[in-house]
């Protein structure tokens, strides 16, 4: 090998030249296997995730088995476990958060992508990624301290309107699954503004141009043109958005209310599945109780890649119409 | 060449000096509860400065961590807020092949603190009244239990917001421990844990998520560590003793409660809750440091042994300056005894 590092590429006969070309496609593989270990770990460290979740939580399992999932009582004196409730939980303020989170995302990407002036684009965009890096339990004291009094006051505002349904019935005592949902959204929308106005952006402008050519408005050519062609990453903005705040701890469990019960009404409190663990999981002495939680951390595993799954499907679906 | 030799020669003297005095370091790792996290931290930190030699390494994780970690030999002690269950001191004779030892440290209370807009009294509680409202029976502010123990104070009929700990903490403990032993129906219901299945209530996060609930809604009724409301200046009631006196706590009325207990038991595993005596504030409890009774290490050994009864003599001195209420005499002579049992 070593004779090869003083020779003259020009001056080379063709037998070398075929042995550099070789070294190259070495290089290639080197690459290659490199690259390929890196993908595989990340596959290595999923499947160990996984694996010990489900060997750790073998106590519940074979004590509990599916019941774990569709009981509701939390009751670590008496050794019983259900996780219904922090389903239920996890699920109502992730769905509320996006609920709120995509109009307002989506809205303000586009603004800042397609009509606003570069200048403001540019210094609101700093401001929002700004917002992406705050520590969550920045937003939790911000919830506990700005945002459920400010609800509290808005409360008779929002009954009034909303009151006749179930879901804004009972009293409301500033902390509640309303309140997650809330913070949730907006520790989240950041998320899908950012990423949003990158794939906007990133939209050619040959597609603008055309729709304008063809007599569009200024309107029509973003809604019906751009906006299409850059679906895709607006949706991979908001699967991004929905993994945080399914995983989301901190600032739920401080205004979540951690209450293990599973109400209609958005007013009352709830729990979710990282607030329990991150709550119990430290003063939790005896097998089963650990158990229990670490179980609960498969589940939500499992429920991400559940809802993953479904929304990918979704995608594909509306993607699938729109090409045809 | 030679001066080379020189430099190296030099070179490996020093990093085997530094080898030589590293061999008598002891680091001692321990780790457990977070509530006397403060206290331990100082005593650690202040008796490694008297002994630089020794340095001992505590993680506050939580009461569930100390005990899990000491019986599994990760840490060479542990600490918690309640003692070791008759079956957790079994696992850890089988695994470990000695017993543990419980050392009391120092004493932490839990008080109820309120928010009812138009009173500004401190309110007396009876253990009838809490167990009552906390187990849900009791839902409005003037329900006649309330009323009787506070004459003179105008309550509202106004809903009793609950609100307790949402993660699992000794503070909830001593609380569940208190309710247990004033109420059939708590002990039987609900039963005693650091987390336990609440009847009704919001959970706030650590003692501040509580005190912010208490303080954000109007009529709410928590519990929050004495230290914490001592250092935050907040209001809280008195609670009827065993001897049917009220009292207010304070560090006075917590080492009151530990020195009205009638007997020590020979290990330590005593909850003073529901105390008897003058003075006496209910809601107390002993923290503990657990410690194996056979130690290999003689090192360790001796730095250990050392350090308990540093902590019994000159550390007991310091946990007043951290709003810690100290041991009562009887029971550190009977600590001081106790030592010798490590082996």
């Amino acid at each position: 090998m070593s004779a090869f590092t003083t020779t003259d590429f020009r001056a080379r006969p063709p037998g070398r030249a075929l042995a550099f070309w070789t070294r190259l496609r070495r290089g290639d593989e080197v690459a290659y296997t490199v690259t390929l270990t890196c993908a595989l770990s990340i596959l290595a460290i999923t499947a160990l995730l996984v694996f010990e979740l489900y060997t750790n939580s073998a106590e519940t399992r074979h004590k509990f088995g599916w019941s774990f999932l569709s009981t509701s009582v939390w009751d670590p004196v008496a050794g019983e476990f259900g996780a219904l409730p922090f389903i239920y939980g996890t699920v109502v303020t992730s769905a509320l958060a996006l609920l709120i989170g995509i109009p307002l995302g989506v809205g303000a990407a586009i603004f800042l992508a397609e009509l606003a002036p570069a200048k403001i684009s540019n210094g609101l965009t700093f401001l929002i990624e700004l917002l992406a890096a705050v520590p969550s339990v920045i937003y939790g004291l911000l919830g506990i301290f700005v945002l459920v009094p400010m609800l509290r006051s808005a409360e008779p505002a929002i009954r009034a309107v909303l009151g006749w349904t179930p879901l804004f019935s009972g009293p409301f005592y500033g902390v509640s699954l309303f309140s997650a949902g809330v913070v949730l959204t907006i520790m989240i929308v950041p998320f899908i503004i950012s990423i949003s106005r990158e794939v906007i952006l990133a939209v050619p402008n040959e597609q603008r141009e055309g729709a304008l050519a063809l007599g569009a408005t200024r309107w029509e050519t973003t809604w019906n043109v751009v906006i299409p062609f850059a679906r895709k990453g607006i949706m991979g903005s908001i699967f991004l958005a929905l993994a945080r705040s399914l995983g989301e701890t901190m600032a739920v469990t401080m205004v979540v209310g951690n209450d293990p019960k599973i109400h209609a009404s958005l007013f009352a409190p709830g729990y979710s599945i990282a607030a329990v663990i991150a709550n119990e999981f430290t003063e939790a002495t005896g097998g089963l109780y650990q158990s229990a939680l670490i179980e609960l951390g498969l589940v939500l595993f499992g429920l991400t890649m559940v809802i993953n799954g479904v929304a990918r499907l979704l995608v594909l679906g509306t993607t699938r119409k729109g090409a045809a | 060449m030679s001066r080379r030799i020189c430099i190296y020669s030099a070179a490996l003297a020093a990093v085997l000096t530094m080898g030589a005095a590293s061999a008598q370091q002891v680091l001692i790792t321990a780790g457990g509860a977070t509530f006397p996290n403060p206290i331990y931290s100082k005593w650690f930190n202040d008796y490694h400065n008297k002994l630089p030699n020794i340095a001992i390494n505590y993680q506050s994780q939580g009461s569930g961590f100390g005990v899990q970690q000491v019986t599994a030999g990760t840490v060479d002690f542990g600490a918690s807020d309640m003692p070791m269950t008759d079956a957790q001191i079994k696992e850890f004779q089988d695994k470990r092949g000695s017993a543990i030892l419980h050392f009391p440290t120092v004493l932490g209370a839990d008080v109820p603190t309120y928010n009812i807009p138009g009173v500004t009294a401190k309110l007396n509680f009876t253990p009838e009244a809490l167990a009552g409202i906390f187990l849900g029976k009791i839902t409005k502010w003037n329900d006649p239990e309330l009323v009787k123990a506070n004459p003179g104070v105008s309550l509202p009929a106004n809903d009793i917001a609950v609100v307790h700990r949402s993660e699992g903490s000794g503070t909830t403990f001593i609380w569940v421990d208190f309710l247990s032993k004033v109420s059939k129906e708590w002990e039987t219901k609900v039963g005693r844990g650091t987390s336990v299945n609440w009847p009704v209530g919001l959970g706030g996060k650590g003692n501040e998520g509580v005190a912010g609930q208490v303080k954000q809604q109007p009529n709410s009724i928590g519990y929050v560590e004495l230290i914490y409301a001592l250092q935050n200046k907040m209001n809280y009631g008195k609670v009827k003793n065993a001897s049917g006196e009220f009292v207010e706590a304070s560090l006075a009325s917590v080492t009151a409660a530990a020195a009205g207990m009638k007997e020590m038991p020979e290990d330590f595993r005593v909850s003073i809750t529901n105390a008897s005596g003058k003075g006496a504030y209910p809601i107390s409890s002993f923290t503990w440091l657990l410690i194996p009774s056979k130690i290999a290490d003689p090192e360790k050994k001796k730095a250990i042994k050392d350090f308990l009864a540093w902590m019994l003599a000159d550390g007991q001195k310091m946990t007043e300056a951290l709003a810690y209420a100290q041991l009562p005499k009887a029971v550190i002579a009977k600590e001081v005894k106790a030592i010798d049992k490590i082996q």
